[in-house]
């Protein structure tokens, strides 16, 4: 159902991610300004993107799940969130080490970027305890999308309020006339862009699948179980229903 | 402030490749621990059908 297309888009995604890395270190020009060290704006970036377009993708399969009541919308939902969160930890591990190269300290407080993403990370952070604490799973799930859609109708108006506000040390590197960056560096930057979205997709497809298959398992077991307390050997057995049930913390 | 010479540099940027690299490493190693254990169930399975005899 879910690992269609898996070996090919991972083996995409490597080829890509290592095409990427070939040219952040052998085909980029070193930045004028702050030398080898911009190099982290080739992973740092993308990542973050990736990570943004996440969230509000999860708010986007969110409204899918409400407006069908379809569970593996809600299942696609949780994956993608939990996978940003994953990544967001990255984006900010990666621009602390940025920030202390470059500026001279880890976290810089009254910096917008870096506090709103801040921000929308630890919001996200509250998606799974909520989730989890409500144990009936018509609820969970419903509870769950309505977080999922406001917290991602929250990141592009926090994308835009940043945008539009001051900023005091963090570059604009990608603006509505194309940016500074010269070709070389554009072009390195947009295959990073596209090698970390298909790891996304392909890490969200595997993480898919394999809950796809622990819960049809577990469905089979138990029905299996249920079935050798109830039936004689040799009687037909009932059919296994595929519809996906809620997500789990396995 | 000026530009890190290439030694300093290289330092903050290999730090920062290499923690991604963890983060995926770490999640692809769970997602390979998560398989283990769906085998596991589909072993269990095969000793329930055993059990059976279908």
């Amino acid at each position: 159902m879910y690992s269609k297309g898996l070996k090919p888009l991972s083996i995409a995604s490597l080829a890509t991610l290592a095409l990427a890395l070939g040219l952040v270190f052998f085909y980029a020009p070193n930045d004028a300004d702050q030398g080898f060290l911009q190099k982290i704006f080739y992973i740092h970036v993308p990542i973050a993107i990736v990570s943004l377009c996440g969230f509000v993708a999860g708010g986007l399969m969110a409204i899918q799940y409400l407006r069908t009541n379809d569970r593996s919308w809600d299942m696609r939902s949780y994956v993608a969130i939990h996978l940003s969160i994953v990544l967001g930890l990255g984006v900010l591990i990666t621009g602390s080490i940025w920030a202390r190269g470059s500026w001279g300290h880890w976290w810089v407080w009254d910096e917008p970027t870096l506090v709103s993403f801040l921000i929308v990370f630890l919001l996200y952070c509250c998606y799974q305890p909520l989730r989890f604490s409500i144990e009936d799973p018509e609820r969970q799930a419903r509870y769950a999308a309505v977080f999922a859609i406001a917290a991602g109708a929250f990141v592009p108006i926090n994308f835009i309020a940043v945008r539009m506000s001051q900023s005091f040390s963090h570059p604009r590197v990608l603006s509505a006339t194309g940016g500074s960056m010269p070709g070389s560096m554009r072009l390195t930057f947009l295959i990073s862009l596209l090698g970390f979205t298909l790891l996304f997709v392909t890490l969200w497809k595997l993480e898919l699948t394999s809950k796809h298959a622990s819960m049809q398992l577990k469905r089979l077991k138990k029905r299996l179980e249920l079935d050798l307390e109830e039936r004689p050997a040799g009687a037909p057995a009932p059919p296994v229903s595929t519809v996906p049930a809620q997500p789990s913390r396995d | 402030m000026p530009a890190l010479p290439l030694d300093e540099a290289g330092k903050y940027v290999a730090a920062a490749y290499l923690v991604v690299f963890a983060i995926v490493l770490i999640y692809v190693a769970i997602m390979a621990a998560k398989l283990s254990r769906i085998e596991r169930e589909v072993d269990s399975i095969h000793e329930l059908l055993d059990k059976s005899g279908r």
